[in-house]
């Protein structure tokens, strides 16, 4: 048994003896009632209990406030908002009614970045609200923080830095600000910078930023009628065979590689291929050296219904046409193994007629969970 | 064997003697506090009381945006929005979204009388966040039974929260129905028919219509839909029996369905708008097909009769208005009364600019805000006449509320209340 585990058994022994500990419910108590929220579920799974452990964590003592922190689980995305409600419950009431709140324990929690992303986000939200002087130093140092949210902060605040010094020492200025670049992963912070960088005179290379795969083998155009063969498994979905000729939508046909120019490595079908097809398909394949064994993230943009396999697992399905695109869209987890990995893709165009519906069009990228590009191996 | 709640149910013990007296007087209190919040529902729900955004008030024909005429108070947001606020008690209560990818998701409660901020609170999208740039995860417009306020957005996150902000419950129906998600945007509002709360989520993948128990956030009843995009909200209405019967608007057509249990009351397979939303008043249904058509309801809750349809009537985002024998059309940037017992046109102005936003009807007066912040007020009566125009600077696509002689409305990144000192 840990000696935390110990701990808390005694404290538990001495609250069934009845024994007062005043209005504070301890951290056993309180580790308890944020298990019962972390055993939420979909579909109102655990609700009821929830709700009454809910009822009785927006009582705590706010010196105890932390300890909902620590019970913060990232793999439950749904309890992950019970709790910050009752975090937020607790200081809010506290900071209205002159309480004391554990400033120095949230400053201690915040700089724990082995501490839960989302809970440590907490924290530097109450921190920066008690005392907004604290918001610069703690930014200062938070350029690579595992809370996304906390470093997006963290690239705006040293970009602004940046700025200003930047007619007085534009060199300084330019080294910052490509240090600061490859701290960003939002992708508004990435275009931002980059436009300043490129304004002092430097260069950025987007595509290798982002990671985008820039060349794949095209087959197609196979039928796709009434959207009714997403569903259906043409020959590249059982084996790909570059060299081979399949029958395709209009006729035969045959892989051929292509590589875009694009920045943000966008693969246009409507260019690419020989006419503007509708009602079509097509797969593209490509393969990616991975340097080691690893979890990834397989990132698309695309405005057509689409399928990802890697190494012939089947990672996402998405049966939508022309209701939007951006980089990332859909992310989609994946399992790398050292060497050479393959990856297929199915891109699906409808038959709509609307001048907005005639795009047919995907990118992809490979990024680890904070959206760090993953480049192949010997990748230039 | 494991044991979950021991220590939880020693710690009851514990405090238990502590609460046993307070929480008597507490009920007591409770109940007279809900009786009274119940009696203080203002504007709770999207375009207002019933749906049909028509208010008994004097609001000010004009306002300056600097803040020197008619402002009471102007309250900044913590993120963007499209959604309208509600007015429940003293609160203005207002939904907004911010982060890199709208994934923060925000509920903001401001004193009615100060525009000083009551409570936030925030939570992460567990949905998909995308949308248009003219829109925002804050778009559909939360709701309140005066007990609770339920607050939802694209992605398809439900909270529901007292009125002091305590969360009650909160379900991410993207999260339970990984394919529901549109990335133009969603847009639809949630409503309340009894003891349920009705979310209508229609898009390309995981599309359907939920009832939620109200008190415990669990599902009750959860019906396919087409799988379209569809940005109209369900309308709730009480039936002769005491029950609920719920709208639901798609391009395919007009559905009612029974609000406990999700079964088909009746339905009309008309070819209808996808952004619009019905309008029950009285015992007739006024909505987006054929331009505007109008049903008539029968006691028997039967399928209605269509009374008339009219196509010049066709709106395009904004919601019927019904006014006595008067219906208001916005169709485009052209606003059409009409007459509500025949669809006849009676007149129609031209206005400036786009709109998202269903006008309000106060005194006499339509409020249009369109989507690049011009203020347009039409005077009704035999004729329209435009009798003010000003900017507010930002862009507004929510339609506002109204209680008394106050108007609230939200612009990109404020809101606003809007009254004569």
């Amino acid at each position: 048994m840990h000696i935390s585990q110990a701990i808390k058994t005694v404290f538990a022994f001495m609250c069934l003896l009845g024994l007062s500990f005043g209005n504070h419910l301890i951290a056993a108590d309180i580790d308890q009632l944020t298990a019962v929220i972390n055993k939420i579920g979909v579909k109102g799974q655990g609700h009821a209990e929830a709700r009454n452990a809910m009822s009785e964590l927006v009582e705590i003592d706010p010196t105890d406030v932390v300890d909902i922190l620590h019970g913060f689980d990232s793999k439950n995305v749904l309890a992950l908002n019970w709790l910050r409600a009752a975090v937020d419950s607790v200081l809010e009431s506290a900071h209205q009614n002159g309480k004391t709140i554990p400033l120095r324990e949230l400053q201690a929690f915040l700089a724990d970045t082995q501490n839960n992303e989302n809970a440590r986000r907490v924290a530097y939200e109450w921190i920066v609200q008690l005392d907004d002087s604290l918001r610069t130093n703690i930014l200062l140092n938070s350029l690579n923080d595992p809370s996304l949210e906390i470093r997006r902060e963290a690239v705006t605040e040293a970009v602004s830095a940046s700025l200003k010094i930047k007619d007085a020492q534009k060199e300084v200025a330019l080294s910052q600000l490509k240090t600061i670049l490859s701290s960003a992963r939002d992708i508004d912070q990435i275009e931002q910078i980059t436009t300043h960088i490129e304004s002092l005179g430097g260069t950025v290379d987007l595509t290798r930023h982002f990671g985008f795969l820039m060349t794949w083998n095209l087959v197609g155009p196979f039928d796709n009628s009434g959207t009714k063969g997403f569903d259906v498994a043409y020959p590249p979905e059982a084996n790909v065979a570059l060299d081979k000729t399949l029958e395709g939508k209009a006729g035969s046909v045959q892989w051929f590689e292509h590589t875009t120019m694009d920045p943000y490595g966008m693969m246009d079908l409507n260019v690419i291929m020989p006419e503007k097809y509708k009602g079509a398909i097509v797969y593209a394949y490509t393969t990616f050296d991975s340097s080691e064994d690893r979890d990834v993230e397989i990132r698309m943009g695309c405005v057509n219904g689409n399928k990802i396999w890697v190494n012939g697992k089947l990672i996402t399905s998405n049966h939508v046409y022309h209701a939007n695109t951006s980089i990332d869209q859909y992310i989609a987890n994946a399992r790398l193994h050292k060497g050479e990995n393959e990856i297929l893709v199915k891109v699906a165009q409808n038959e709509q007629e609307e001048s907005w519906a005639q795009r047919w069009q995907f990118q992809l990228r490979i990024c680890d969970k904070y959206g760090t590009a993953v480049l192949a191996s010997g990748r230039k | 064997m494991e044991q979950p709640f021991s220590l939880r149910d020693a710690s009851k013990h514990r405090k238990m003697y502590q609460m046993k007296v307070s929480s008597s007087i507490f009920s007591v209190i409770a109940s007279i506090v809900g009786v009274l919040q119940c009696s203080g529902v203002d504007w709770a729900e999207f375009r207002g009381p019933n749906g049909n955004p028509v208010h008994d008030g004097t609001l000010p024909l004009k306002w300056d945006s600097s803040g020197t005429e008619n402002v009471a108070w102007k309250a900044s947001l913590p993120g963007r929005g499209v959604s309208s606020p509600i007015v429940v008690n003293d609160l203005v209560v207002i939904t907004a979204s911010g982060g890199a990818n709208q994934q923060k998701l925000f509920v903001v409660a401001i004193d009615q009388q100060t525009g000083k901020q009551r409570w936030r609170r925030s939570f992460w999208a567990t949905g998909r966040t995308y949308t248009h740039p003219t829109s925002s995860n804050a778009a559909p417009t939360p709701v309140s039974d005066g007990e609770y306020i339920y607050a939802f957005y694209s992605s398809n996150d439900l909270a529901c929260l007292d009125l002091s902000g305590n969360l009650m419950w909160y379900r991410g129906l993207a999260h339970d129905y990984p394919k529901a998600g549109n990335d133009v945007g969603m847009a639809s509002s949630p409503a309340i028919a009894g003891d349920v709360v009705v979310v209508q989520i229609e898009n390309q993948g995981d599309s359907f219509a939920s009832g939620i128990d109200r008190l415990s956030g669990e599902e009750l009843w959860r019906v396919p839909r087409d799988p379209r995009a569809n940005w109209s909200s369900p309308v709730a209405y009480k039936e002769a029996d005491g029950g609920y019967t719920v709208l639901l608007q798609s391009p395919s057509g007009l559905n009612a369905v029974d609000a406990k249990t999700g079964n088909e009351r009746w339905t009309k397979d008309l070819s209808c708008g996808n952004i619009t939303s019905p309008l029950k008043i009285d015992d007739a249904i006024y909505f987006g097909a054929g331009g505007t058509t109008k049903l008539q309801l029968n006691d028997k809750g039967t399928t209605p009769e269509v009374l008339w349809s009219a196509n010049r009537l066709t709106a395009n985002a904004a919601s019927p208005i019904v006014d006595g024998g008067n219906l208001y059309i916005l169709s485009g940037s052209i606003i059409k009364s009409a007459d509500s017992s025949t669809g006849d046109l009676n007149w129609q102005v031209r206005l400036k600019g786009r709109f998202w936003a269903t006008p309000i009807l106060s005194n006499g007066h339509l409020y249009f805000f369109n989507q690049d912040g011009l203020v347009q007020v039409v005077k009704v009566g035999e004729v329209g006449e435009v009798v003010s125009e000003f900017e507010i600077g930002e862009p507004v696509l929510g339609t506002p509320a109204a209680v008394g002689n106050n108007l609230f409305f939200r612009s990109d990144r404020h809101l606003w209340k809007i009254s004569k000192p």
